[in-house]
């Protein structure tokens, strides 16, 4: 009998009965198998399994998509990891953060194209935009350093936002033209020029900026940080120099969004302002949060669930499978015990068929009864989809919308039973409406996705749970 | 030799937009007082407010040929955008944020970045990218319309919508601080925000207070957003968070918290803009840099913004 585990939420309690909570959630036999041939395995040498693994995938697959995932995955996964110097361990809120990262692939486009006809070396570019973005990093955040978190959010949002508009506008940087044809990377007479290349170079990097990002963490510098977070005002009675310390974690995380830029304007060739805006940071906060927030590993786990996922969302035949397998997944999770899983996908796929066969006899000339996206005959009597589905789609994400906010005020079994109609309607929309618009759909998950995991588990996948002794 | 006419005409414009950044800020202002949590969604709750005012316009027949007077299709404009705004504001903070009411401070933060996400991109999936227009200049000059065109006195020229722009800021803004002045729930307000957990022992059904903050903040931001569509014309789903940064801007240079202080934060920032466009090179390209200035000099100078107090911190 596996015990359903505890709530992820700050807990209050008074001695380390609370604290070592986590040693007495019982797992089912394989999962605590597996974690305990993990934590045999020192940090170093588990890092070092995953960069053997990624490097095989490199040589591994000549597919050059595949190959340009993997090199967006590593990317994501070193600028979260900036990110996750300035939000997981020091707690602050850096909304600029892509500007940083925007700033880096500027001054490579800047340094290293015909624009000018600048074309320093590689390594030069590469450590000027690293320094050169931890100096700006300072700069921006001097003018909040007596204040609250607050206002630093305010002036990095507007920093970001700044950014953004200079660069779209400012002739030195073509505008909203954006920079183009920059040199690829050369390290000593070494040119990259191949997806699988430029995927070596953000291994190499990747390795860099965890080893130094780990030993920084496991320094006092990442203590006073962790204590930071926790109490500032007892950090500084302590006597830590506290605003110091918030203008390092910045110049950190900005240093590695700029040295991060570099490589991906090199790899794009072109740059536009677009490249950074908020989209960008909407996909690294969602990243930081899901695989949990202070948790190098966690990171890594957010940036290939997100990467992989919004790379599946793109096309509409993955995003399909994409969501049954979701849903299918959440519901064995989530629904227990075993009679009422059943239950409510017998009685999801009952009503399915139910509707899919009203509505066809009702509308038929408004409905597509065969042909279903390519897919089997039986999901094209399943799932009802509209010729045109416009106006009606974008009701029923309304709707939609407002069911799922209800089905969780509800309880018990009326919130099982509601559920049923509530997974043939977000299916019906997903079909109909999200999948038609795959980039926004990618940007709403990803705000609902926030949001939710900062309700149901702000610790995110791998993040420790915080307790609090009163 | 300052050019006058120029010179009141900016003005005038400075004005108007400050007053609709403004009435954002008053919203913001007033969540920030109770809960000190940063609305991020406040600018795309102002923009389903445009939307909603957009819908209405639409609905009644459009601007060319309105189904009834001018100036009541207006009352109803308002009434609706306040009307559904303030239940988003209410429905948002019921879902996102009261969960964490107790939860470290920046959680609530990330909760409401994901709701500006989901409100921007929900509004693109549902009205799309194209920029829609409220066709003032048909509405201004119909069969229905206003019996005068406004004021036209030297080189002030004020038109008649630009006046009630500024009149209902101005009435707005009384009205609420006549409710949290003298009125009971005014008085829980104030209660819930100096100490909620010593109002909820005197009795303050704390969260009530707390909806009823969302919905006021809320509500005015949605006529914020039927003012930014009259006086502009053209709305898309990008300009909630546009003008929701400018609205921050202006309540932190005002004084976080403050009411008087975000309605003069508003104002300066909208003075700003508008000098700036004018007599800055290139000024109207970069305005934002402006106000990002101003809002650095001003942090630098008095961290607490014009008419803030000064937080202290108990421990």
């Amino acid at each position: 009998m596996t015990e359903p585990r505890q709530p992820e939420s700050p807990r209050i309690g008074a001695d380390e009965w609370v604290a070592r909570q986590e040693e007495r959630v019982l797992r089912s036999k394989p999962v605590r198998l597996a974690e305990r041939a993990g934590e045999r395995i020192s940090p170093p040498a588990r890092f070092f399994l995953l960069v053997a693994g990624i490097a095989i995938f490199g040589i591994a697959t000549s597919n050059e998509y595949y190959q340009r995932v993997g090199f967006n995955t590593l990317y994501y996964a070193i600028l979260a990891l900036g990110l996750n110097v300035v939000v997981g361990w020091a707690g602050l809120l850096d909304l600029g953060y892509v500007a940083f990262f925007g700033l880096g692939a500027y001054a490579y486009a800047l340094l290293d194209s015909p624009k000018f006809g600048l074309h320093w070396p590689t390594p030069v570019t590469m450590l000027l935009a690293a320094f050169g973005c931890a100096v700006v990093g300072i700069l921006v955040s001097l003018p909040s350093r007596r204040l609250f978190g607050d206002y630093l959010a305010i002036i990095t949002l507007f920093f970001g936002q700044i950014f953004y508009n200079l660069v779209g506008n400012l002739s030195m940087t073509n505008g909203p033209n954006g920079l183009t044809n920059l040199d690829p990377l050369g390290f000593f007479g070494l040119h990259i020029t191949t997806v699988r290349q430029y995927y070596y170079v953000a291994l190499v990097l990747f390795v860099i900026v965890v080893s130094v990002l780990w030993l920084l963490n496991h320094s006092r510098t990442g203590r006073a940080w962790r204590s930071m977070r926790e109490d500032g005002m007892a950090a500084q009675l302590l006597g830590m120099p506290v605003n110091w310390l918030k203008l390092l974690a910045f110049a950190f995380g900005a240093g590695v969004a700029g040295v991060t830029g570099t490589i991906f304007a090199a790899l794009e060739v072109n740059i536009f302002p677009s490249n950074f805006y908020l989209d960008v940071l909407i996909t690294l906060y969602a990243i930081v949060i899901l695989g949990g927030a202070g948790s190098m590993a966690g990171v890594m786990l957010g940036a290939f669930t997100i990467i992989v996922g919004l790379e599946l969302l793109s096309t509409p035949q993955n995003a399909r499978l994409l969501f049954y397998v979701v849903i299918g997944v959440g519901l064995v999770i989530w629904l227990r015990p075993l009679r009422w899983l059943v239950a409510v996908v017998g009685g999801t796929i009952a009503l399915g068929f139910a509707v899919n066969a009203i509505a066809t006899a009702i509308w038929p000339d408004q409905t597509k009864p065969t042909a279903f996206g390519g897919q089997s005959q039986t999901m094209s009597s399943w799932v009802v989809e509209l010729t045109d589905p416009t106006k009606a789609g974008a009701y029923a994400y309304a709707i939609l919308i407002g069911a799922v906010l209800g089905l969780t005020l509800l309880k018990g079994w009326v919130r099982k039973v509601a559920l049923i109609p509530v997974l043939y309607l977000a299916a019906f929309v997903w079909e109909n409406e999200l999948v038609l618009n795959p980039s926004v759909t990618a940007l709403i998950l990803l705000g609902a996705l926030l949001v939710a995991l900062m309700i149901v588990r702000p610790t995110g996948l791998l993040g420790q749970t915080r307790v609090e002794i009163v | 030799m300052i050019n006058w006419d120029q010179f009141v005409q900016l003005t005038v414009n400075g004005l108007t937009d400050g007053a609709i950044y403004a009435l954002i800020a008053l919203g913001f202002s007033i969540v920030y007082g109770i809960l000190k949590l940063l609305n991020f969604a406040q600018g795309d709750v102002f923009m389903i407010g445009a939307f909603i005012g957009y819908f209405v316009l639409t609905g009644f027949g459009g601007p060319a040929s309105p189904d009834m007077p001018v100036p009541l299709l207006i009352i109803l404009m308002f009434f609706f955008a306040m009307l559904g705004c303030g239940l988003l504001g209410v429905v948002i903070e019921r879902f996102a944020y009261r969960p964490l009411r107790n939860a470290p401070r920046i959680a609530p933060l990330i909760s409401a970045l994901g709701v500006s996400f989901f409100l921007q991109n929900s509004a693109l999936l549902l009205f799309g990218p194209e920029i829609r227009s409220y066709d003032t200049f048909q509405l201004e000059g119909g069969t229905y319309a206003f019996p005068s065109s406004g004021i036209q006195w030297g080189p002030l020229n004020l038109s008649i919508l630009r006046m009630l722009t500024i009149g209902l800021a101005i009435v707005l803004c009384v009205l609420l601080t006549l409710l949290i002045a003298r009125t009971q729930i005014g008085k829980a307000m104030r209660a819930t925000a100096v100490d909620r957990e010593a109002a909820t022992m005197m009795g303050i059904d704390t969260d009530r207070v707390i909806a009823f903050a969302f919905f006021v903040g809320s509500a005015i931001s949605g006529a914020a957003g039927v003012m930014y569509g009259l006086l502009l014309d053209n709305i898309s789903n990008t300009i909630g968070f546009e003008n929701g940064l400018k609205a921050f801007t202006a309540a932190v240079i005002g004084g976080i918290g403050s009411i008087p202080g975000a309605m003069l934060g508003g104002l300066i920032v909208g003075l700003a803009e508008a000098y700036s466009a004018g007599y800055l090179p290139s000024g109207s390209t970069f305005q934002d840099v402006w106000v990002f200035s101003l809002l650095i000099i001003v942090l630098l100078i008095r961290p607490t913004g014009l008419l803030g107090k000064a937080d202290i911190r108990k421990v």
